[in-house]
């Protein structure tokens, strides 16, 4: 006798199956991911303690990390809404240089306006910045219809070249070894949370998913773009405007980035500095991907990715690479997209019998 | 004079790197399956085959370690893509980032690290005495005269042989082959391996050699132009030289200017390459007249014989 399996297209997916077979496939990535740490000569466990005490469990870690969340979240609100109408915006992460640039601009050439005026208009320039690198790739996709993943990640290099650029040539501050500006004018810095030493924008961050969450839910818009998501045809028949949302979608997605800059720049660093996005714009696509585009989910994950990458600061002292944050979320999106199998199918052993 | 074979063979140089990623990926986007992750598995392939090099000093192991690296990947995505049905976007970003990962990880010790060994370019004799040709293209390394019967190979193959003729339609329509009793999963298996296969090679053309060392990252988005350059060419392996050798013109023209123009700040010529990519790439591709493109019917289709 033998044993075979059929597979069956489930009824309907429910929450908490998702979120279990999510959590149960992370966990199972994390081992895999054991298993290189120890064959690379380290012990995992060991790894894997510090790593999370440190950031986890301490004021401090917490703290920090809530601050690195910011330009994740950001960037993969921005990610996850071109996401949900079948566009890839790889180039968040130029979006992000490109809105840092822009601020840096206000901040430096732009009237000497401080307090919360000041900061609102940092804020719009760093949203344009962004908005305007994606418009670039937005107008190709909309109107000829010309493959966005690449136009995105091309102009990531180009926008990370001109950064690097500024940094190291006529923004650079005086009397710096390492590329990176003169200190932001306290007028247009983001204030504190209270005595919680956090950075306000986590408020920008959570406000931001909220109100994409109400589009997607409750607006016009955000009915057309999940139309346009499932079926063009469908979508044009409706007399949706299809180039329109397109445009739309990349664009805002872009200033979303743009703005993870800004909160990064005014709330936290104060500085621009070369390379500055430092891979937001790539781990915000699995963030976005792990989230399955649910705002309210990526305000979680990206507070988890954030922690996780912090941590991998924390074991460097072990000797363990920086880069162990990048393998593990590439293992974690392996292994959650076949586990996406099984919420989508389930297996029923047959059974043969031999004649 | 000098200064132009010096040019041209370096943009053959980096034509070919890009080119066996190109190749692989045309293999695999012609069997219907999109692989985004060519970034990370040139990385992989970069790392594996540096660290073989330098631990064992052996070229032909370090050779075999990154074809080994590639099918494993390729079995990885092929897996996830066709068995498991899932998106394939999705699945090459997911590539990307774990090899980006995983290959800075594995990849530490012997960042900095001296090899010493890479392919070295071999004169092939009397060829390489003819003037201003023969120091291009007969001083070269092996993996650069290997490319010269790829390519043909590769023509002949998709368009002049029985396997290429399925290949393609395995592309535009899976489920004729299927209801002629071709095993369409078998073959999309095969094709995805080999392309991944081909990516790595790529990333050995990195680490071993023109350049000799290992840095994290190091491709710095050759993937991406190959997979760009995939689509520039029409799916076809001929344009997809000239496509490759045009981007590689373009990138070592900059060192070149720089001798001419020194005032111009050199990220400009850093960013040739990717400004060039994005130009041609819209000017290429885009449907500017309700063209035909070349583009494979079921390209990133998960085939599923339940839904035929």
């Amino acid at each position: 006798m033998k044993i075979k399996f059929r597979k069956e297209r489930r009824e309907k997916q429910t929450i908490i199956r998702t979120i279990l077979t999510s959590l149960l496939f992370t966990v199972l990535a994390l081992a895999a991911c054991g298993i290189i740490i120890a064959a690379s000569g380290f012990n995992p466990i060991e790894v894997y303690t510090k790593m999370i005490s440190k950031v986890f469990f301490t004021g401090r870690g917490i703290r920090k990390m809530l601050d690195a969340s910011l330009p994740l979240m950001l960037c993969s609100l921005g990610v996850a809404l071109t996401f949900k109408m079948n566009l890839n915006n790889i180039g968040a992460e130029g979006q992000y240089a490109m809105g840092v640039i822009f601020g840096g601009a206000f901040a430096m050439y732009g009237p000497r306006i401080d307090g919360f005026a000041g900061i609102l208009m940092l804020a719009v320039c760093c949203f344009a910045g962004g908005a305007l690198w994606a418009l670039l790739c937005a107008i190709p996709r909309a109107l000829w219809d010309v493959n966005e993943s690449i136009t995105t990640l091309m102009l990531n290099y180009i926008a990370l070249i001109i950064l690097s650029y500024l940094c190291l040539g006529p923004w650079k501050a005086a009397g710096q070894n390492v590329g990176q500006t003169e200190k932001l004018r306290a007028g247009l810095e983001l204030p504190a949370l209270g005595g919680a030493k956090v950075s306000s924008g986590i408020v920008i961050g959570v406000v931001a998913a909220l109100i994409i969450y109400m589009i997607y839910k409750s607006t016009t818009l955000g009915y057309q773009m999940s139309v346009v998501r499932y079926s063009q045809g469908a979508a044009r028949f409706a007399g949706i405007n299809i180039k329109r949302n397109i445009i739309l979608a990349l664009v805002i997605s872009g200033g979303l980035a743009g703005l993870a800059g800004c909160l990064q720049y005014a709330g936290v660093s104060q500085r621009i500095m070369e390379g500055m996005p430092n891979n937001a714009g790539y781990t915000a696509i699995v963030i976005a991907y792990l989230s399955k585009l649910n705002p309210l989910a990526i305000i979680i994950v990206s507070i988890l990715f954030a922690g996780l990458q912090n941590s991998s600061a924390t074991v460097q002292v072990m000797g363990v690479p920086t880069q162990i944050a990048t393998m593990i979320q590439g293992t974690i999106m392996l292994f959650v997209i076949a586990g996406d199998y099984f919420q989508r199918y389930r297996l029923i052993r047959v059974k043969e019998v031999e004649s | 004079m000098t200064l132009i074979i010096s040019l041209l063979s370096g943009a053959l140089v980096y034509a070919v790197s890009v080119m066996y990623a190109g190749i692989g990926e045309t293999f695999s986007e012609r069997a219907g399956i999109m692989n985004l992750g060519v970034e990370g598995i040139m990385l992989m392939g970069a790392v594996t085959g540096y660290m073989t090099a330098v631990s064992t000093q052996n070229l032909a192991l370090a050779f075999l370690v990154v074809l080994f690296t590639g099918a494993v990947l390729g079995l990885v995505f092929a897996f996830l893509t066709v068995t498991l049905q899932s998106d394939q976007t999705v699945c090459g970003m997911a590539m990307l980032t774990f090899g980006t990962g995983l290959s800075g990880f594995l990849g530490k010790n012997v960042a900095g690290v001296a090899a010493n060994l890479k392919f070295e370019n071999i004169a092939i004799p009397f060829l390489s005495d003819i003037p201003v040709i023969g120091p291009i293209l007969f001083q070269q390394n092996l993996l650069v005269y290997a490319m010269y019967f790829i390519v043909p190979i590769a023509m002949f193959y998709i368009y002049r042989t029985r396997y290429g003729l399925k290949l393609r339609a395995l592309g535009e329509n899976p489920a004729v082959l299927d209801a002629g009793g071709e095993n369409v999963f078998a073959m999309r298996y095969g094709y995805i391996i080999f392309g991944s296969v081909m990516m790595a090679i790529s990333g050995a053309c990195v680490s071993l050699g023109s350049t000799n060392f290992w840095s994290s990252g190091m491709t710095a988005g050759k993937g991406w132009i190959a997979f760009a350059l995939v689509a520039f060419s029409s799916w076809n392996p001929l344009y997809l030289t000239l496509g490759a050798l045009l981007f590689g013109f373009i990138s070592c023209l900059g060192s070149t200017l720089q001798i001419y123009l020194p005032n111009v700040p050199t990220e400009i010529y850093s960013a040739l390459p990717y400004v060039a990519t994005v130009i041609a790439f819209i000017l290429a591709t885009g449907n500017f007249r309700k063209k035909h493109t070349a583009q494979p019917e079921s390209l990133a289709v998960p085939y599923d014989r339940e839904s035929r």
